[in-house]
């Protein structure tokens, strides 16, 4: 038996196996000169003590020890105020930059963090399993254009989430001078043989493309926090300083798994994120980016009504989440929580399915058809300015 | 120091530089009618042992497919050969436990919880690095995927480790038995929500998956199956206090249920027996062991032949993997390569592969784990879903900067040595805080690849034996002429194709 004759004969086949999607690219691509910013709240925020429903008797039943004071709370209307902590974020929500939904979940909320975030990065029901991230469809059905460095990035962490599966080029890095080092390891390759080497070969070029064009060294005006995230916020900013486009970008913050003494580490985290955006923002605005980005911000589930007996929060289900940029209409949307109609498990309704946020970022803000991407119909929020 | 042989299958490594360089030389140009030869042996051994040594290859090379295959299958069903970590035996700790827990004592007993973890991982690791039966491991680990249960919510080492042996114990032996064992499994009955299911309010988890997962596959049974067949395990549940089996017959639902139509007052077992007698049962089977050991699309054909195979053996999963391991298709040029390995089958075959010597496994198991397969921990029910799924930028620059370390230990040393050196100067606290990458360092510090002597099996010149060895297929880019010694080996298992089996 002759390998390499083999080889040679299947090469052909999937090498052309390989070309649509380059092809593709030329049609499409207009909407992605719009930049989404992903941010995930790892362990599950407690969107209760972030937006906190103040004129609420209930609220301050379920929680006599964790509530955040009536005077404490930032108000936003008569009914919604922040956490302390987000005082940084005042600024966005006078100047009409900040989105906050209320309530936004999904039917038949699953408690697991696992498996709640892999509903929230394939966007599936409660009970369906998909293989591909929500931005992994939505890139198969209108490819971001090929000179792009990346179709998206993952700052921190190796799980590719939202991006993961299908023909999606996507790199995970935690600093950029680091993944450019890494880069070295893979190589531009030839030709492709079968369908698993054509795979392995794709990612390597993705990999060798992105370090193409991520240069990572623009000298910044504005200072980012000294924190993990503001780390991760620095770096968001210089891929987004790339000649070379992204379409979308994620960061995380870990920690908001808070079952015990959540007071002092929810306060710290709510800090680190109000400091980190506001450092975003102030880069974007230095690139002359802020008009054309979308942040987003969202965690696996919200946190549990009723406190627990360690000075903290067990999993809930529906939560408030942030949206912001340069031509975000502020506000509120979406239901103040529903903490007179818990569930079974002690959780409020959702007013928002989450996959309407989806829909928002793909119809409104990359003129996607977010049917297709979503495999269902939702309703875009109006956020936007048009 | 414990030292671990990484040792091949039949015996320690015998030097074949003088005895065998002249068949190595021979093997590619004729082989005896109807025996396999050179590059199938190295096939049949490379996709189901983890890695083919030379040895292996050239005892495998002079049998017909047949015979192969009966040494392989006669090799495998072994019992664990490395002792467990010590709490195994330890009286049973209820995952309940932590309800009512102080803050504080939650944490110590959560830390407690992912050290043993670690400490499981690292026997099964060490079991697949010294095994001389590695189609037992493969097979248990594709049943640990199949029959999927997570240490992330049974939260009990001692459950997860006692589903290993029942996994183990059935690996190649017959699949209608181990569905009902795994059915009343203790780990299983918690992570499928079996425990929680009483008459009145049945669970439908178990029966949704043994129909979707297990048995028969998506599209084969409906809704109102699932609702009937979850009556019949109402009661089956666990006894906290020691963690085995019970059925709580007060709890059992024992009216009359219509299961793909068959009707009676059914019980779980009863169950399990009308999905058994179903010929999509032992297709479904066949086509996933298929994607396991031949390709990713299974020809639906042979899937007929071979599950008729399976299922008029009365389930025996040798008789299965015998007709697989046999088949044309399994030698057939386009299924060469055209599987990725997955992240288990990188590191351990890598280690096996090359003899590396270890001192503790931790290292590999945090490899494995950085790669994407998280040992008693699949991400979901469906296990991993493998193939493709397991390469993106992460993993690939990951799988690829695992191999350079590998391959460069020799030159991180000393660099690991001055880190550890300044780690002992660090205050106290620091050092503490620092016990885990300590260890790591360690770890890495004891790796020990004899360069020399492996290359030796190819009487020091033979590129091109080298590559015939280590990869599937020819690699994507040839090695510069004239590398030779580790500046080949590094080349070769930085190549893409090395990432294929």
């Amino acid at each position: 038996m002759n390998r390499r004759d083999f080889l040679n004969t299947i090469g052909a086949a999937a090498v052309t196996a390989w070309v649509p999607a380059a092809a593709f690219a030329q049609r499409t691509g207009g909407g992605y000169a719009n930049l989404l910013v992903l941010v995930e709240l790892k362990g599950g925020n407690d969107g209760l003590n972030t937006v906190v429903p103040y004129a609420d008797t209930e609220y301050y039943a379920l929680r006599p020890r964790l509530a955040i004071a009536r005077d404490q709370v930032l108000q936003l209307d008569a009914r919604a105020g922040f956490h302390p902590s987000l005082e940084p974020l005042m600024a966005l929500w006078k100047s009409g930059e900040l989105a906050v939904v209320q309530s936004v979940g999904y039917p038949g909320a699953n408690l697991s963090h696992f498996r709640s975030i892999e509903i929230w990065d394939t966007a599936s029901g409660s009970r369906e399993y998909l293989a591909e991230g929500w931005l992994a469809r939505a890139f198969a059905l209108a490819p971001p254009p090929r000179s792009f460095a990346a179709d998206g990035v993952i700052v921190g962490g190796a799980e590719m989430g939202p991006f993961a599966g299908g023909g999606t080029r996507a790199v995970a890095l935690a600093d950029t001078g680091q993944f450019l080092r890494q880069a070295r390891l893979a190589a531009p390759a030839g030709q492709a043989r079968n369908a698993a080497l054509n795979h392995i070969l794709r990612v390597e070029h993705d990999i060798v493309q992105a370090a193409a064009g991520l240069n990572g060294n623009h000298a910044f005006a504005t200072e980012f926090p000294r924190s993990p995230f503001g780390n991760a916020v620095r770096t968001a900013a210089q891929v987004t300083a790339s000649k070379a486009g992204v379409a979308a970008v994620k960061v995380s913050l870990n920690g908001f798994d808070t079952h015990g003494n959540q007071p002092g580490v929810h306060a710290r985290l709510l800090k680190d994120l109000a400091d980190g955006l506001v450092a975003l923002r102030s880069a974007l605005i230095e690139l002359g980016r802020w008009n054309s980005t979308l942040v987003m911000t969202y965690a696996e589930f919200g946190r549990r009504p009723r406190e627990n007996l360690s000075n903290g929060t067990d999993h809930g289900t529906a939560n408030a989440q942030f949206v912001l940029g340069g031509r975000v209409r502020g506000g509120l949307y979406g239901l103040p929580p529903g903490l007179s109609r818990l569930d079974g498990n002690g959780n409020p309704p959702f007013a928002v399915d989450f996959r309407d946020l989806y829909a928002t970022v793909l119809e409104r803000w990359w003129s996607v058809d977010a049917a297709r991407a979503l495999n269902g119909r939702f309703t875009p929020l109006d956020l936007l300015k048009s | 120091m414990k030292s671990t042989r990484l040792s091949s299958f039949a015996k320690p490594l015998r030097l074949c530089a003088f005895a065998v360089t002249g068949c190595l030389a021979l093997a590619g140009l004729a082989h005896a009618a109807g025996t396999l030869g050179f590059d199938d042996a190295r096939h049949l051994l490379n996709r189901t042992s983890f890695a083919a040594n030379v040895e292996d290859i050239h005892a495998f090379s002079r049998l017909t497919r047949e015979q192969a295959v009966d040494r392989l299958l006669g090799w495998s069903g072994k019992p664990a050969a490395n002792p467990p970590p010590p709490w195994v035996g330890e009286p049973f700790e209820s995952p309940r436990r932590f309800r009512g827990m102080s803050e504080e004592s939650r944490k110590l007993a959560q830390r407690e919880l992912i050290q043993k973890a670690f400490e499981l991982q690292s026997w099964w690791l060490t079991e697949m690095l010294t095994t001389p039966s590695p189609l037992t491991e493969k097979m248990t680990l594709f049943w640990h995927n199949h029959f999927v249960s997570s240490q992330q919510k049974v939260r009990s080492p001692q459950l997860m480790y006692r589903q290993n042996l029942l996994l183990r114990r059935h690996a190649l032996g017959n699949f209608g038995e181990l569905l009902h064992a795994i059915a009343r499994d203790p780990a299983m009955v918690i992570y499928l929500d079996s425990a929680s299911s009483r008459k009145g309010e049945p669970n439908e988890n178990f029966a949704r998956e043994v129909m979707e997962l297990f048995t028969l596959g998506e599209g084969h049974y409906g809704e109102r199956d699932i609702k009937e067949a979850a009556r019949a395990f109402t009661g089956w549940s666990i006894n906290p206090g020691t963690g085995e089996f019970v059925f709580r017959r007060m709890a059992h639902d024992d009216g009359v249920k219509t299961v793909l139509g068959r009707t009676g007052n059914l019980d779980g077992d009863a169950v399990l027996d009308i999905l058994l007698a179903q010929p999509q049962t032992a297709e479904f089977l066949v086509a996933k062991l298929w994607r396991e050991f031949v390709s990713p699309d299974p020809d639906p054909a042979e899937v007929k032949r071979i599950g008729r195979i399976f299922r008029d053996s009365g389930y025996e999963i040798r008789a299965a993997l015998r007709a697989l391991l046999a088949s044309e298709a399994f030698y057939a040029p386009r299924n060469r390569a055209a599987l990725i390995k997955s992240p288990i089958d990188l590191v351990v075959g890598t280690l096996r592969q090359f003899n590396f010597t270890t001192g503790e496994v931790l290292p590999f198991v945090l490899a494995a784990n950085q790669l994407g397969q998280r040992l008693f921990a699949p991400p979901n029910v469906r296990g991993w879903p493998g193939g493709e799924a397991w390469i993106n930028s992460t993993t690939l620059l990951a799988r690829k900067g695992f191999l350079e370390r590998l391959f460069r230990a020799d030159e991180l040393k000393p660099m690991l040595a001055a880190a550890m050196g300044g780690a002992m100067d660090a205050p106290k606290g620091a050092a503490r805080l620092d016990d885990g990458r300590a260890r790591f360092m360690r770890a890495m510090m004891e790796i020990r690849f004899d360069s020399g002597r492996w290359l030796a099996q190819f009487g020091g010149e033979d590129a091109s034996m080298v590559e015939r060895v280590l990869l599937a297929a020819a690699p994507v880019g040839a090695p510069a002429s004239g590398a030779q010694g580790m500046e080949l080996i590094r080349q070769l298992t930085q190549d893409p194709v090395y990432q294929l089996k």
